[in-house]
């Protein structure tokens, strides 16, 4: 029993004695993310370097799990404890959430001086912006209304860019007939979703999308465009093999990969893969816009909250949005994540082909006005309305809601009811 | 419980003598607990009131102190009886259910003949003792994937017989929305299962040879002495096992999003995630709390009576 | 401890007997090692064959890359050095943890059986009830004390020149591991001593031992089973708990071990390497498999009326 006792005084001295000095240092950044490992963790590194150049040390908080789930979790306890990070990773409605509760600080200078009003579209400052001032810096822009083709199967069957939903439903087709898988899905609620987001844009066009998706317009969330759309989702679950429900998106895209499927709708993350298997855009793999989608871009982007820090912390602050929305830094980034720059002012050049398009895509989305949130991702309504129409399509998909007219019905009492 | 019967145990105190010292005494075991019983009345009971506090609130992304109404409770009140499309607290609640019944039954009974069977003087004990306990070790976030390979029909076991020839054999529950809730049942029984073999293991350990003695000098036989001897002397294990299962089955929360990531359609929700989701991810802290409160008025219903029996029992 | 263990019942019976128990055991034993199986055989494939093929088949060229890369190698954050580093945090954080919350475990059960008073199952079951509180429940309200200890801790260090461990998140974790781990360790002690005959503590107060004389010189000799049972209950689900470890002590340097093999496994958008995964979370696991090794070597029988006359 003596013995124990000393044991337990002896370890609490131990874990006690190196406590010394755990306050915050003002050279120093502390950034909480969920880019933890591989490509993500060496894409951030690159600004960790670029903070070190000018003397500022980087305090990392990584909690990944459930795509910053986890994340936001401790970023809650974090907060509520009333330690606030420098920076934290954060997504759409999140931010303006905790502007609204007072804890983010002020860049607007900053943003001054750098010229982010006119560099970053417009849609994305509607989360980086509060009130008139800068509360987040933009880190890159995914888009979700992307095809990922297998080339060799492409080939083999003879098929050709699809331009419109039928015509896409007529390659699935041709991929079926030669015994191949059509459609890689992983059937988890926000992959089927984010599918989702881009078939609403194809079958009802630019306008209907930001009507129902954005504005959540009643009329247009119970229109027969609507209706239209998830007979769509309908159409393209006969191509999905009987093993797709709760694969992950990666093991989909593997499928793609090594020619077991033809193709996989998802977000330009499904590049890193392929990046990593050495796969080539064009001669590997091909990256088509969702049919019917050409000319309008459905985006989500990872965004640096920065929150209100003491005074003698604010200069590390300063120094990590000013890099995270450098050039160089959006660059070199965005070359590795497999997104675009969240500024439209970079150079494209160390970009591959599908980079150079999204880029391009991009810029002509913004200047046309077609550059909508994607609602799967958190970019269309707060999470309570965005995680409501989740579970209405998954339910579709999983045949719980067993028709159109049906998940129309939900999808409005759901969205009325989180609203 | 004829057996356990035993004096209660009260020391009776001196008479007369009441010196300071006796006095300190007498309060010491109370001095002892208090600490303890302290911390769980402020960060158990306290943190309970606050959580139904919170429910009364329209609190969103952080916690509001203004007390609103009570439409957190409305809305779960009618998602309780929408079972078609099922809503996800309906599929939570049934699922628990389903999974709270087979879970504590089948680890109660698999932990408590593993716990016979090695109580047999086995060689080997060391052995096969951490074989059953490690999956407790291992964190669920990976063996969930494990899991999830294993018994899927395209990676796993379905296919691995179809190699071998089996091409009849068909095990696709962990796709199917209906059957998906078993395959957690049967990941949690791997699970949990070794620890409630050791917990029996320590109480048939704490048993006094003697009294298996002498039933056998009695006559009687080796079942028959587990049965009416042995088990009815584990009464306080089952208690402890019990009530470790139930709140495992309570919070399991990882298990269904390592395994299915909450089902085709989430229809392997437990009332745990539905929690997790409504108070962290949709930012409707309200009615994340309700559910929370829900859930403790619903293991009170079914645990207080059980504790009410227990503990009256034992103290005849 | 002698392992003078009275006969089974029934024991010294048929071989038929003593084949069934092995068979029973065996099979069990068998059944339980697949998922680990599957774990091994994956950590020691490349991903191509790993994405290429049958989860249960065995890998055609074995290699240790995975472990080499998950002990030292992976990224966990932005810092690329592998788990190895993480394990002194979760120890120096589970370790005291365990004791603490155990002794008093055992303390509170000794009290709750031996010096019951008025009211003592009332105080047993709110106790107990204790153990169902969600711990997402509880998340934040904890977060705002430990931050205003944390406070107070900073006040101190200005005063005193030390915090005196106020603030610190390995001892916000202990703290908070041994409130939420008192209602199971009281529990288990409570209903083990429930069975322990009452006689032998009264013969001892007769002689005049002292309620710590009792409990050190009665009691705890013949706990070993049930410490066996706390100790692995509670090193377990502190070694693993991930909610309050990211949530309180979520920054690189005093992470603990869950929070670190998370990172490793749970990329967003990242590629996936389950093979350097499935070993990371063996070698996470480590330090829980050897005290369960460890431990276990205590499960011997209990000596009770044998503890008083020796």
């Amino acid at each position: 029993m003596r013995t124990i006792v000393k044991a337990v005084a002896g370890a609490l001295l131990a874990s006690t004695a190196m406590v010394a000095g755990a306050s915050a240092q003002t050279k120093e950044v502390q950034m909480l993310h969920w880019w933890t490992s591989g490509g993500e963790a060496a894409a951030l590194n690159v600004l960790k370097q670029d903070l070190a150049k000018e003397g500022y040390g980087w305090k990392d908080v990584p909690v990944a799990g459930g795509g910053g789930d986890a994340a936001m979790t401790a970023l809650k306890a974090m907060v509520a404890a009333g330690n606030y990070p420098t920076a934290s990773q954060m997504l759409g409605y999140t931010v303006l959430d905790y502007a609204a509760a007072g804890v983010m600080g002020d860049l607007t200078e900053t943003a001054k001086k750098e010229g982010w009003d006119k560099s970053v579209p417009a849609p994305l400052q509607k989360f980086a912006v509060y009130k008139g001032k800068w509360v987040a810096a933009p880190v890159n822009v995914h888009s979700v209304n992307w095809l990922w083709i297998n080339k060799a199967v492409m080939d083999k069957i003879g098929g050709t860019q699809p331009k419109t939903f039928d015509e896409f439903i007529a390659l699935l087709d041709k991929a079926k007939a030669a015994g191949v898988i059509p459609l890689a899905l992983g059937g988890q609620n926000w992959q089927e979703a984010t599918m989702f987001d881009s078939i609403v844009l194809s079958t009802g066009g630019p306008e209907f999308y930001k009507k129902a998706m954005n504005d959540l317009d009643e009329s247009a969330l119970k229109s027969d465009t609507m209706k239209k759309s998830f007979d769509n989702l309908a159409k393209l679950k006969p191509y999905v093999d009987p093993n797709f429900s709760g694969r992950d998106w990666n093991l989909a895209t593997a499928m793609v990969i090594k020619g077991d499927a033809l193709v996989q709708v998802m977000g330009d993350w499904a590049k890193g893969e392929f990046v990593a298997a050495k796969k080539q855009p064009g001669t590997d793999y091909l990256c088509y816009r969702f049919p019917g989608t050409d000319g309008s871009v459905i985006y989500n982007s990872d965004m640096f909250g920065m929150f209100n820090v003491p005074a003698d912390r604010k200069a590390a602050q300063v120094a990590l949005a000013t890099a995270t929305l450098s050039k160089s830094f959006q660059s070199a980034f965005n070359v590795v994540k497999g997104s675009v720059p969240a500024r439209t002012d970079v150079p494209d050049t160390d970009f591959d082909a599908c980079g150079k398009k999204g880029i391009a895509d991009l810029k002509a989305a913004n200047e046309k006005g077609t550059l909508f949130g994607s609602l799967a991702q958190g970019y269309g309504a707060p999470p309570a309305v965005a995680n409501a129409y989740k579970d209405v399509v998954t339910k579709f998909v999983h045949d719980q809601i067993k028709t159109s007219d049906e998940a129309v019905k939900q999808l409005v009492a759901a969205i009325n009811d989180a609203k | 419980m004829t057996i356990t019967t035993m004096p209660t145990a009260r020391p009776e105190r001196e008479a007369g003598a009441v010196s300071l010292r006796g006095k300190l005494q007498d309060a010491l075991p109370k001095i002892v607990l208090a600490p303890s019983f302290a911390a769980v009345l402020v960060f158990v009971y306290g943190f309970i009131l606050w959580t139904i506090y919170l429910s009364f609130t329209n609190s969103k992304t952080f916690p509001s102190y203004v007390l609103t109404d009570s439409r957190a409770y409305q809305r779960l009140w009618t998602w309780t009886f929408q079972s078609d499309p099922p809503s996800s607290w309906y599929t939570s609640i049934t699922n628990l259910g389903i999974f709270g019944v087979l879970y504590i039954g089948v680890c109660l009974a698999l932990g408590l003949l593993l716990a016979i069977l090695l109580d047999q003087k086995i060689r080997g004990e060391g052995v096969l003792r951490p074989i059953y306990l490690y999956p407790m070790a291992l964190s669920f976030i990976v063996t969930g994937v494990a899991w999830k390979w294993f018994l899927d029909p395209g990676l796993g076991l379905e296919r691995t017989l179809h190699e071998w020839g089996f091409t009849s054999f068909h095990f696709d529950w962990i796709k199917n929305k209906d059957r998906v809730i078993y395959t957690v049942v049967i990941a949690g029984v791997w699970q949990a299962s070794g620890f409630v073999m050791a917990m029996f293991l320590a109480g048939l350990r704490g048993i006094d040879g003697e009294i298996l003695k002498a039933a056998q000098i009695d006559g009687a036989t080796p079942v028959a002495t587990y049965r009416r001897i042995v088990i009815p002397m584990l009464r306080p294990i089952f208690l402890s096992a019990f009530i470790v299962l139930a709140h495992m089955a309570i919070k399991s929360y990882d298990l269904v999003v390592a395994l299915t990531s909450g089902g085709p359609g989430g229809s392997a929700w437990l009332p745990s995630n539905f929690m997790y989701e409504y108070t962290f991810k949709r930012n409707e802290m309200a009615v994340g709390s309700a559910s929370a409160v829900i859930m403790l008025m619903t293991i009170t219903a079914i645990i207080v009576p059980y504790l009410y029996s227990e503990l009256r029992e034992t103290n005849r | 401890m002698s392992a003078a263990a009275t006969t089974r019942t029934g024991g010294g019976s048929s071989l038929a007997n003593r084949i069934v128990i092995y068979g029973l055991l065996l099979l069990f034993a068998l059944v339980y090692l697949i998922p680990l199986f599957v774990m091994l055989v994956t950590s020691f494939k490349s991903m191509d064959e790993i994405q290429s093929g049958n989860m249960l088949a065995l890998p055609q060229s074995p290699s240790f890359d995975a472990w080499a890369r998950a002990w030292g190698e992976t990224c966990v954050g932005l810092t690329c050095a592998g788990i190895k580093g993480y394990f002194w945090n979760s120890i120096k954080m589970v370790v005291p943890a365990v004791l603490i919350s155990t002794i008093l475990g055992s303390l509170n059960g000794y009290v709750l059986t031996k010096w019951r008073f008025r009211g003592h199952k009332l105080v047993f079951g709110l106790m107990l009830f204790a153990c169902f509180i969600p711990f997402q429940a509880v998340l934040l309200p904890m977060a705002t004390i430990l931050g205003a200890l944390g406070r107070f801790g900073a006040d101190l260090e200005s005063a005193t020149g030390w915090n005196w461990g106020f603030g610190n998140p390995t001892v916000n974790l202990v703290i908070v591991h041994v409130i939420y781990g008192l209602g199971f360790t009281t529990l288990f002690f409570r209903n083990y001593y429930e069975a322990f005959p009452t006689e032998l503590i009264r013969a001892a107060q007769v002689d005049g031992a002292s309620f710590f004389q009792i409990f050190r010189r009665i009691l705890l000799p013949n706990s070993a089973p049930i410490f066996v049972v706390t100790v692995i209950y509670q090193f377990t689900n502190i070694w693993n708990d991930f909610l309050f470890a990211s949530a309180y002590a979520g920054s690189g340097d005093v992470m603990p071990m869950t929070v670190a093999l998370n990172n490793v496994v749970n990329t967003s958008t990242g590629v996936v390497e389950y093979n350097v995964n499935m070993a990371a979370a063996i070698i996470a696991a480590l330090p829980t498999l050897l005290v369960y090794v460890v431990a276990g070597r205590y499960f011997v029988r209990g000596l009770m009326a044998g503890a008083v006359k020796g």
